[in-house]
């Protein structure tokens, strides 16, 4: 079997798994695990710029919160259907991709990384400048009859999972597809070193503008989808503690890697949850267990298999 | 790509630097160099540590501004365009020390030469004809490499542009020498497919034997360009301007 075909079968039998996981898990856990779906999938945009082009950006959240505040305004004020508010969320980050893309994209390395942080801080402001229509702080909640889409209501529990699954499968095998392409090459020619990749002939600059704005419309897709799928649109989600999600849960499931973005949020959503059954102090054993998987496993958990077991892992 | 039938003076310049001047910030570094590469020559550039050797490489591939003077490939100027653009003229440039995408593989590593130019399998059939020691070690990650085959991967790498000019930054530096006949080879059938190549060398030795041209550069300018016939009846002047 070549190792396109194996890691084909890999992903089909992770999304069948899970699949099959709805049908066993408690109504508690399957609710958890549409949540890191769909938050996977904002991992997986970050993860397209950050372990594969190599850009570390914290200001993700402003792409995040764009697809979330698009769809959201779009059904509360504006009074669209779902799919349609869902499109213009996308629409909506696609344009502050663009934008802060090529703004951005004039800085490197740490510049980037604080230009990315101040465009996010602004996003946020922007929010709460304007809370007559977004409700500032608090956020809004979007209605139960506003989150139908092809007459399947979206806030019932199994509607949702299999939602949320049908999204995260189109993304990560579209993923899978696009990092084995030319791009997805010219890209990983990008992170390992850029210079080399121009004197080779590859127009370096647009590949990254690329990057950012797929990575950023990913990043959107989950928001509006979050929006959709949990009914709630909240100022939370365009702060820098969404901007630093997405970068730990990279790092730690594996960055440049297609299963690790899924098994990073997986990973930190059971951590904080168990956590905080046995302790207040769940932070603590949060922090403890990170520092661990930091020092004996620096490539994260997906990484480290692929480097010492598995060398075919996409 | 088949060798020219002409005598090598009597072919036209393929890659022509004309009096450039390169500086690094206020630090001029090129006070005008001049320069010719002829299809199916081998024209070395000596010089000692700091003469500006490797900046004449670098300005060529587009990665330094000039200041003064340009650069024509077949006539076209090409000094001004963007640097990316330099190596789909086909000018295959192998920089000093190697510079291999350590993390991936040797087929990785060929794979992304490919594609700026969208060569297919035929030219990476070309290519590993040429490296059969590479072909064997595809699915190796590159900086699990010994010096030579990462030298040879290098040079695998650029010559997937098929180019029409080859540039070598000191291509035999620290290996062993079965492993710098064998790079010497390799560069010797290049310039008989009819390849114009441009070779930095410190090693007057490996130089002699292979070079058809000899091109001095001393503090940024060049000196003078002979023969290495001439220069290997002549000694002397290797000694004048090399110290050796």
């Amino acid at each position: 079997m070549t190792r396109e075909q194996k890691s084909l079968w890999l992903h089909a039998a992770v999304v069948l798994v899970l699949g099959a996981l709805y049908f066993v898990l408690p109504e508690y856990h399957a609710g958890n695990l549409a949540r890191i779906m769909v938050l996977a999938v904002y991992a997986m945009g970050y993860n397209l710029l950050f372990g594969y082009t190599g850009l570390l950006s914290l200001g993700h959240a402003m792409f995040f919160a764009a697809g979330m505040y698009g769809f959201g305004l779009a059904v509360n004020h504006g009074g669209l259907p779902a799919g349609a508010a869902v499109l213009i969320g996308i629409a909506a980050t696609l344009v502050v991709s663009v934008v802060v893309g090529f703004l951005a994209l004039r800085t490197r390395d740490v510049a980037f990384m604080i230009v990315m942080l101040m465009f996010a801080q602004t996003g946020y402001l922007i929010i709460l400048y304007f809370g007559e229509f977004t409700r500032g702080d608090e956020g809004f909640v979007v209605q139960q009859a506003q989150r139908g889409l092809f007459g399947f209501d979206l806030s019932a529990q199994g509607i949702r999972y299999w939602a949320a699954l049908i999204l995260f499968s189109a993304c990560l095998l579209g993923i899978a597809k696009g990092v084995n392409s030319r791009f997805g090459k010219a890209l990983v020619a990008v992170r390992e070193n850029e210079e080399r990749a121009r004197m080779l002939g590859y127009d370096t600059h647009r590949l990254k503008f690329l990057a950012v704005v797929l990575s950023g419309v990913l990043s959107g897709a989950a928001g509006a989808a979050y929006g959709l799928l949990f009914g709630y649109i909240g100022s939370t989600f365009a702060t820098v503690q969404y901007s630093i999600f997405p970068l730990l849960w990279v790092l730690l499931g594996g960055a440049g890697t297609t299963l690790g973005p899924f098994v990073g949020v997986l990973f930190m959503f059971y951590l904080i949850d168990l956590s905080s059954f046995l302790t207040d102090a769940y932070m603590f054993i949060a922090g403890i267990a990170l520092l661990l998987l930091t020092m004996f496993a620096p490539k994260g958990i997906v990484g480290q298999i692929r480097a010492s077991r598995v060398p075919w892992l996409p | 790509m088949r060798p020219s039938r002409l005598p090598i003076w009597g072919r036209p310049p393929m890659l022509k630097v004309d009096g450039i001047q390169v500086a690094y910030g206020k630090v001029q570094a090129l006070f005008g160099v001049t320069l010719e590469v002829k299809p199916g020559e081998i024209l070395c550039l000596l010089g000692r540590n700091g003469a500006g050797k490797t900046t004449v490489m670098k300005s060529i591939m587009g990665l330094l501004p000039l200041t003064g003077g340009a650069i024509f490939l077949n006539g076209e100027v090409i000094s001004g365009i963007p640097a990316h653009e330099i190596p789909r003229k086909r000018i295959g440039y192998v920089p000093q020390g190697r510079r291999l995408f350590p993390e991936l593989t040797v087929s990785e590593n060929i794979e992304i030469g490919l594609l700026p130019c969208k060569s297919g399998s035929d030219t990476r059939d070309w290519v590993l004809e040429m490296f059969p020691r590479l072909r064997e070690r595809l699915n190796q990650q590159a900086h699990t490499l010994s010096g030579g085959e990462q030298q040879m991967l290098a040079m695998a790498r650029a010559l997937c542009l098929h180019p029409q000019v080859l540039l070598l930054d000191e291509p035999t530096e620290g290996l062993q020498p079965s492993m710098i006949e064998l790079i010497r080879q390799v560069t010797v059938n290049m310039k008989n497919e009819g390849l114009g190549v441009l070779l930095v060398e410190q090693r007057v030795d490996a130089v002699l034997s292979v070079a058809d041209q000899v091109a001095f550069i001393e503090h940024g300018q060049n000196l003078e360009s002979l023969s290495a016939e001439e220069l290997r009846g002549d000694p002397d002047k290797i000694h004048r301007y090399l110290g050796v």
